[in-house]
């Protein structure tokens, strides 16, 4: 058994515009001790999932199933809820500076977060352990940083004390929402670095939210790709990269400054995401795909098996032969270089 | 796309081919600015300064990209700022186009502003959310007193049109659109008075992958049919390497390399360069498992109190005593061509590996750090 498996996840909003749905009816399963990316742009989903299964989404109507280590999460009353989120599943978010009180010191904040979960530690042995916590996250002289205001920190020793905090627990898994979207790149390599020494030294899975492909290729083992609420791929991480399927992946590798040669035109995805008020039948991404024919913008493509690989999904129509998409892809680009 | 927006056009069309040769449209003479921040402690008040920009000397030749780089706080804003003279410059020149403006007065600037013009990173924070489009746009024709009303009008819509807006969006509020949209209209905006330069500060860090490839085509289209000189900030290394001639690199107020694009990748030679393209995440398993990672230790020092000699020596695996004491001009190093100018006292070697150097000073960060950060593990598996 997986340590978190997520089935049929619906969650929508209701709002003065009309219903959002923001995620319509997502499965995924993370292992023990492996880095799930979890994909996609804007408004693909990505967040208000994994927020969903940690039960912070408030107001938002929810269905499907979120089975962590067998106990199910979605609809658990608060008490519950309190006993998982923290001590076995530890988060970390965008921006640390929101996620950290400014008036309390880090090490406060820590201790607090350890006794909060096990009365029975004490005080003394709470702050040992925040001490302990904040070196090995690479806080240089953290017995006297421990007594420090998050105003004091940088950007990148902030993400690294909610880091440390988050690991406080040892948890089983951790959910890093963009943990280094709001850092430099220089400071990124460290947090990143961070959290990957962390996951071999405890073994903790990482759900990994992200929309930057270099960070994915650096960092996961499994790939989730969200857009308009779906799952468009999954794959393993080499697999993603070399031998996608689904043309959204395709369109997103594609648009990388990196992937094209300096000085030539970059290959952009035409149009933008469609609203999640008023979406079109169909597939989601039928607007703005190159491939697209009659059938997508009629019916909605099943997450399916592709490239005769268990391990590898794909929601689209096209073919899951790889030779034949080869070729028709191969046709597509000859087509548009002929135009 | 089309270029009838500039046939009625008042001014005639600039245009320039690429050529190295000839005068540069902007000179930058040992720029700097500085800010004064109010410090209170307890029983005394100082006051002291923020060296954001220090003695920054630059050409940019018409009809280039140049890229500028460099992490936050190192001052590449600010010399933008300074160069489109919204901050007034602390020492050093501004010379644009033959004519020092780096002094001029609000009025004498008024001209010289259609010439400059700068579009932002943030395309909701730098649109009035209460006026509709087309006023925004039109904006520069009235401050500028261009054209009668009809006229104007007209001009805005090819301004949409040519930035890829349809025209009869023009009554909507910016709210109406979406975020590549938006930095459409900045860029619209930016163009009306057809400047010859533009400066880019981050104008696609805020957007989604698949917009922000929209967005740097465009700018190129638009560059390529007005032979508009940009200079092009972004923190991503990536996508300045993709649209820029040359890169400069900033830390900490100072430039530390600047060569032509693909030498700054391809032969590298100041350590803070290596170790910011070491740290760009790739998009590619492969590569990502293979290359060199070098983690800087630290965080950026202060720039009121910034290090001695050259800046980068508290951080570097190179530094050795004399960095601490001397700071390094901007010049050329080993056989490196006049583009490329390095200012290092011990750049790399082409090919140097950098990860097993150790500094030889005693403030190094590098010598006080916990173990979990020295460690840079490759790839996951």
């Amino acid at each position: 058994m997986a340590l978190l498996e997520v089935r049929d996840l619906r969650v929508s909003f209701d709002t003065p515009d009309g219903v959002v749905r923001a995620v319509r009816g997502l499965s995924f399963d993370v292992e023990r001790g492996t880095t799930l990316a979890v994909v996609g742009e804007s408004g693909s989903g990505k967040s208000v999932a994994t927020q969903t299964i940690t039960g912070l989404t408030r107001g938002a109507r929810i269905l499907g199933s979120a089975l962590f280590e067998g106990t199910e999460l979605i609809g658990a009353d608060l008490k519950a809820l309190r006993k998982v989120r923290g001590a076995k599943i530890g988060m970390i978010f965008q921006d640390p500076l929101s996620s950290l009180h400014p008036y309390y010191t880090v090490g406060w904040q820590i201790v607090e977060m350890i006794r909060a979960h096990d009365r029975s530690t004490s005080k003394a042995a709470a702050r040992r352990r925040a001490a302990h916590l904040l070196s090995l996250v690479g806080i240089p002289r953290a017995e006297s940083r421990i007594d420090d205001y998050p105003h004091q920190f940088s950007g990148g020793m902030r993400q690294r004390v909610m880091i440390a905090m988050a690991m406080a627990l040892d948890p089983a898994m951790l959910i890093a929402d963009e943990p280094t979207t709001a850092l430099d790149v220089t400071v990124q390599a460290q947090v990143l670095g961070v959290m990957r020494t962390l996951q071999q030294e405890f073994g903790t899975a990482i759900v990994l939210i992200t929309h930057d492909l270099g960070v994915v290729a650096e960092m996961s083992d499994e790939v989730v790709v969200m857009y308009a609420g779906v799952v468009m791929e999954r794959a393993s991480r080499r697999t993603l990269f070399y031998r996608h399927h689904h043309p959204y992946t395709e369109g997103l590798l594609a648009s990388l400054p990196a992937r094209t040669k300096p000085g030539e035109r970059l290959t952009p995805i035409a149009g933008a995401p469609p609203s999640l008020i008023k979406l079109p039948k169909g597939c989601p991404f039928a607007a703005r795909c190159r491939y697209a024919f009659d059938k997508c913008f009629v019916d909605t493509p099943p997450l399916v098996t592709v490239y005769d690989d268990e391990s590898h999904q794909s929601a689209c129509w096209l073919s899951v032969d790889e030779k034949v998409r080869e070729h028709q892809r191969a046709e597509s680009y000859a087509e548009e270089a002929a135009t | 796309m089309s270029n009838n927006a500039d046939s009625d056009s008042d001014r005639p069309v600039f245009s320039s081919p690429k050529d190295a040769a000839g005068d540069p449209l902007l000179r930058l003479d040992r720029v700097s600015k500085a800010f004064p921040v109010q410090s209170s402690k307890l029983f005394r008040r100082s006051r002291e300064l923020v060296h954001a920009v220090e003695d920054v000397s630059l050409e940019v030749r018409p009809g280039e990209t140049l890229g500028l780089v460099g992490e936050t706080g190192c001052g590449k804003s600010t010399l933008a700022r300074c160069i489109a003279r919204l901050y007034d410059l602390t020492s050093g020149s501004v010379i644009f186009d033959g004519k020092d403006i780096s002094y001029m007065s609000r009025r004498e600037m008024r001209p010289l502003r259609r010439e400059i013009q700068m579009i932002f990173q943030d395309p909701y924070g730098s649109l009035n959310p209460r006026r509709r489009v087309g006023s925004i746009i039109g904006d520069p024709f009235a401050i500028h007193d261009i054209g009668s009303r009809g006229e104007r009008k007209k001009k805005v819509q090819d301004l949409m049109e040519l930035v890829g807006l349809n025209p009869e969006h023009y009554n909507r509020f910016p709210s109406e659109f979406s975020g590549g949209q938006r930095q459409r209209i900045g860029t619209a905006r930016a163009l009306a008075l057809r400047p010859r330069m533009v400066i880019c500060d981050e104008p696609v860090s805020a957007l989604d992958v698949s917009i922000q490839a929209q967005i740097i085509n465009l700018l190129k289209d638009l560059q390529d049919e007005f032979g508009l000189t940009y200079i092009f900030i972004s923190h991503d290394l990536s996508v300045v390497r993709h649209v820029s001639d040359r890169i400069a690199v900033m830390y900490l107020g100072r430039i530390v390399e600047v060569a032509p694009a693909e030498e700054v990748f391809e032969c590298t030679r100041h350590p803070y360069t290596r170790a910011l393209l070491s740290a760009l995440p790739v998009a590619d398993p492969d590569a990502a498992d293979r290359r060199e990672s070098i983690v800087l230790v630290g965080d950026i020092p202060s720039p009121t109190h910034p290090p001695s000699g050259c800046r980068f020596h508290t951080r570097c695996p190179k530094a050795r005593p004399d960095c601490v004491r001397i700071n390094p001009e901007l010049e050329q190093v080993f056989d490196d061509g006049a583009e490329h100018l390095t200012a290092c006292l011990h750049p790399l070697a082409l090919g140097e590996d950098m990860s097993l150097a150790r500094p030889q000073i005693e403030d190094s960060e590098i010598l006080m750090a916990p173990r979990a950060s020295v460690k840079s593990p490759g790839g996951t598996q």
